[in-house]
């Protein structure tokens, strides 16, 4: 039901989350932001055990901004990812680990190059072009095996998105209320609509 | 579907004359699903001993930072590299110390010896029990397959180039029948002056 995928191109990471926040059979909101702006060029979405979820992702986003205010510069995405990672190896063994999927999209202002990172509660890491988690994945992945090329445009990002999201509206059950859209650049981090007329 | 599956992934290494290879596929999976095919499990300790990490991919790298650590305080302490018999054993008891709740992985590790070049080879499995081959090691979800093929290619004092092509053919051949495992193919070839890397063309399946 929680979906989330996140596309690289040529200068951006778009990062999309699906807005459903639901409890058994009922939907008891449909415009909750499942992403966190973790620092100025890099944003997190979540999806996973409720609770865990927030509190995780609350963590990551005050250590990294406390980062931040001690060395005045931001962590940059590589070593953002490689210390969230540890954070959640390290709760996989312990009394009661977090069980909290992420999707790590960041602009690496060094470089100039976008930084997508899948993480899972294990403490996978996998560095990629473009990924996805939750039902979504499975519709989500093969559309952007097909359809995705290195250097594409925002304008083209954001038709393939668009073209995600259609796929997932058409083919899960449970439709996942709206969409919320960040994309990361060199500018920052700024919420965009995926489609025109929407709220 | 067993916890060592879960992600995917093959190494093995072979020992031949005055050298050593060592190969790993590139998939990462969750389950039947794959997540990334540039997931190198190869990692270099220095530049005549590498390590082939295959298993759970959290503990692939929770191990490869660790060894990155202890070896970089070996080097502190003794000024020198570590050798691939003392690595091994460092393998072995960093694996050991997490008897009752291991690490879900199976390393593999080629070197030569620092000082004699002696090619070296070992295996161990996910608590630390050493495997020191004369022949050739073979670790995760394509092991089986990997040790039918390599002990029908594999044979003493190779040179480098011919134990390039023996060691790919194996793995190449090996990964094509395990789903968890293939996605392209990274080997390593050690000998005393140089390291050559190349990146097989594989089967994208």
């Amino acid at each position: 039901m929680e979906s989330s995928f996140a596309i690289t191109g040529k200068d951006y990471t778009l990062i999309v989350s699906d807005t459903s926040a639901a409890h058994s059979i009922v939907r008891m909101k449909d415009d909750e932001d499942k992403m966190r702006v973790l620092s100025p060029h890099l944003v997190m979405a979540y999806n996973g055990e409720p609770g865990d979820t927030v509190q995780f992702a609350e963590y990551v986003q005050r250590n990294l901004r406390l980062y931040g205010i001690r060395n005045n510069v931001e962590l940059r995405p590589a070593a953002a990812a490689a210390w969230t990672r540890r954070e959640l190896a390290d709760s996989l063994r312990s009394r009661s680990p977090y069980q909290v999927n992420l999707l790590l999209a960041g602009f690496d202002v060094p470089s100039s190059r976008p930084a997508l990172y899948w993480i899972d509660y294990l403490g996978t890491l996998a560095s990629v072009p473009y990924a996805a988690h939750g039902y979504a994945s499975f519709f989500v992945t093969s559309t952007l095996d097909r359809y995705h090329t290195p250097g594409a445009s925002l304008e083209e990002g954001l038709e393939l998105a668009r073209r995600c999201a259609d796929e997932v509206e058409k083919r899960l059950i449970v439709s996942g209320g709206g969409w919320k859209v960040r994309v990361v650049d060199r500018e920052g981090a700024r919420e965009i609509k995926l489609r025109e007329g929407q709220a | 579907m067993s916890i060592l599956e879960y992600n995917g992934g093959s190494v093995v290494a072979m020992r031949g004359k005055k050298c050593v290879a060592i190969a790993g596929d590139l998939r990462l999976g969750n389950r039947n699903m794959t997540l990334a095919t540039n997931f190198e499990k190869v990692f270099p300790i220095n530049p005549k001993l590498y390590v082939g990490l295959p298993g759970l991919q959290t503990d692939v790298l929770t191990l490869k930072e660790r060894f990155r650590f202890r070896t970089n305080m070996y080097k502190m302490k003794e000024s020198r590299d570590i050798s691939p018999l003392t690595f091994a054993r460092l393998v072995a008891s960093t694996l050991y110390e997490r008897r009752w709740s291991p690490y879900f992985v199976e390393p593999v590790i080629a070197g030569l010896d620092e000082t004699t070049n002696e090619p070296f080879i070992a295996a161990t499995d996910l608590i630390g029990c050493l495997n020191f081959a004369k022949d050739f090691v073979v670790s995760g979800t394509a092991s089986d397959k990997l040790f039918g093929v390599a002990e029908a290619l594999w044979e003493p004092e190779l040179e480098s180039e011919d134990l390039f092509e023996t060691i790919s053919q194996t793995l190449l051949n090996a990964v094509d029948r395990d789903a968890l495992s293939g996605w392209g193919a990274v080997v390593h070839v050690i000998t005393a002056d140089k390291i050559i890397t190349r990146t097989l063309k594989a089967r994208m399946d």
